[in-house]
């Protein structure tokens, strides 16, 4: 049974559709990551599942519940961390940990969460005097308090600095590991290649395309990637002609192009037969970063 | 009510040291300043007899709980709406309503606290006598109380952001003192202006408050017009308040 379904979910605010027709279902022990420029849905979508927004239409379910209705049910296997929220200026950080425990029948003991996350030497700061990535962090931890089944990260390593980052990754992994489901909101495209098991591109409140990270990068136009400078100049001509290229560029004589292994098997035999030799030549897989780039323009077209 | 939250929401109180000030000592604090003023121990015979400084103990009795119910706690609860954390509990089995129904017990326990503090100063130092209806004054306290804690209430449903609260506060604060009575008991006001005053939950709850100081049971109008301002600021409250 799929841990969250989501089917034809929409949501309107004041007339412009936020959320147009998504549908998805993350598997149980799966990391799934829903990826989208700033002002797709990303965050309406999630909102939804964790019952803080109610669809206009559609169906979403969390172990079968739905999280409007049966909110407390949903509440007790379902941890949040949300992109924008604060706790009280003036509560400690073990404070904030007791009380987030207090909420849940269940709950996982906060001592080694603490140390895990670093925060350990911070139990008794204020939540005001946190840094971002230390209130991030403690986020993460009332999330996962709970025990919870699934977990829901909106923008999780945001405001992280790159060691803060890996670790949480390293963190996630960990969670994962030890049989939570976890619904992964994100904009940098290392972290949803690193993590997810499958990635939900979300554009303009659509689903631009939905597959395991080395899938969009091969159905993405431009999964190969050859670079060289060429010994001599080639005809425009004989370029644009090449077979299932995705783009070209020329830099200072240095020509870029995407396409697939076919382009890049055209591209050899092109300059063998016009005797024309190609200095540092590299061939490269695009980058989850390209591909992405490449479903949301398709999308805009 | 959810007793983690509440225990929070004390904890979180003790250390506010502008609200501890304002709600609890203020109202003393004015008491025992214009008590030291030689001329409020004469008996007023515009007064029926009684000092000044008697009349300004139930002043200060309602200024704590005007303090308490109409600038800080909005201040509270719009700042938690504002900044998300209505929002971050309502994703855990505890619903957001805990942490308003926790303020609301805080608020109105200081408001209390700050009553009794000044009823207690005012019969030490000033030698002003302790309600003789204590029961009727006890009612009348707590339905001011509560009507204290639904405007407030309202006023937090009504502002976006916190500073909208504190201006609409300060807009609602100073009638409400006026009412009260902080420039001029109810009892010294033309008989016209204390029969509107009368009308307006503070207006009423002073004079509630009197009768039942003075030893009678309050009259039922003036508790009945406390009790039908909860009723409706209570309504008013519910149907505007937003979680986001």
């Amino acid at each position: 049974m799929s841990v969250i379904e989501v089917s034809e979910l929409r949501k309107t605010y004041s007339g412009r559709a936020v959320v147009d027709g998504v549908s998805f279902a993350v598997e149980e022990g799966e990391i799934f990551g829903i990826l989208g420029p700033n002002g797709a849905g990303k965050t309406t979508t999630v909102e939804c599942v964790e019952g803080l927004r109610v669809p206009d239409a559609g169906r979403v379910r969390v172990t079968g519940l739905d999280p409007v209705a049966d909110h407390a049910r949903v509440a007790r296997v379902l941890g949040a961390q949300l992109q924008e929220s604060e706790l009280q200026a003036k509560l400690t950080v073990r404070e904030a940990l007791e009380l987030y425990t207090a909420f849940h029948e269940r709950p996982a003991d906060w001592r080694p969460l603490a140390e895990r996350l670093g925060l350990a030497q911070k139990l008794t700061t204020r939540f005001g005097k946190l840094s971002g990535g230390q209130k991030q962090r403690l986020f993460i931890a009332l999330a996962l308090i709970g025990n919870p089944r699934v977990v829901v990260l909106d923008e999780l390593t945001t405001g992280l600095d790159p060691r803060a980052r890996r670790d949480t990754w390293e963190l996630i992994e960990d969670i994962r590991a030890g049989g939570v489901t976890v619904l992964l909101v994100t904009h940098f495209m290392e972290e949803a290649q690193r993590l997810c098991d499958r990635i939900a591109v979300i554009d303009k409140g659509r689903i631009a395309a939905l597959d395991t990270p080395a899938g969009l990068i091969q159905r993405s136009a431009g999964a190969t990637v050859i670079s060289f400078t060429p010994s001599a100049p080639l005809d425009a001509h004989d370029l644009n002609a090449l077979p299932a290229l995705a783009s070209i560029e020329d830099r200072d004589g240095r020509l870029t192009l995407s396409g697939t292994d076919e382009t890049v098997n055209a591209v050899i035999t092109l300059l063998a037969r016009r005797h024309v030799t190609a200095h540092q030549l590299r061939v490269v897989d695009a980058t989850l970063d390209d591909a992405f780039l490449d479903l949301t323009q398709e999308a805009t077209a | 009510m959810n007793t983690a939250v509440l225990r929070t929401e004390i904890r979180l109180f003790r250390r506010e040291p502008g609200a501890l000030f304002w709600i609890l000592l203020f109202p003393t604090l004015l008491l025992v300043i214009l008590g030291s003023i030689p001329a409020f121990h004469d008996h007023e015979p515009d007064l029926g007899g009684l000092r000044t400084i008697d009349v300004y103990v139930p002043v200060a009795v309602l200024l704590g709980l005007i303090v308490g119910g109409l600038q800080s706690m909005p201040q509270t609860l719009t700042g938690y709406r504002e900044r998300g954390i209505l929002r971050r509990m309502a994703t855990t089995p505890v619903r957001p309503s805990a942490l308003l129904s926790a303020q609301m017990v805080v608020y109105g326990a200081a408001a209390l606290a700050s009553a009794l503090l000044a009823l207690a100063v005012g019969r030490l130092a000033f030698d002003v006598r302790l309600p003789e209806q204590a029961f009727g004054y006890l009612v009348a306290l707590l339905l001011t109380v509560l009507a204290a804690l639904a405007l407030g209430a309202v006023i937090s449903a009504l502002s976006r952001t916190t500073k909208i609260a504190g201006a609409i506060g300060s807009a609602v604060f100073f009638p409400a003192m006026f009412c009260a009575g902080v420039w001029m008991p109810v009892q010294t006001m033309p008989d016209g202006l204390a029969r509107a005053v009368g009308y307006t939950p503070f207006g009423a709850a002073a004079e509630a408050l009197n009768q039942a100081a003075a030893g009678d049971w309050p009259g039922w109008g003036h508790l009945g017009v406390v009790a039908v301002w909860i009723v409706l600021l209570t309504a008013a409250a519910t149907r505007w308040f937003r979680w986001e």
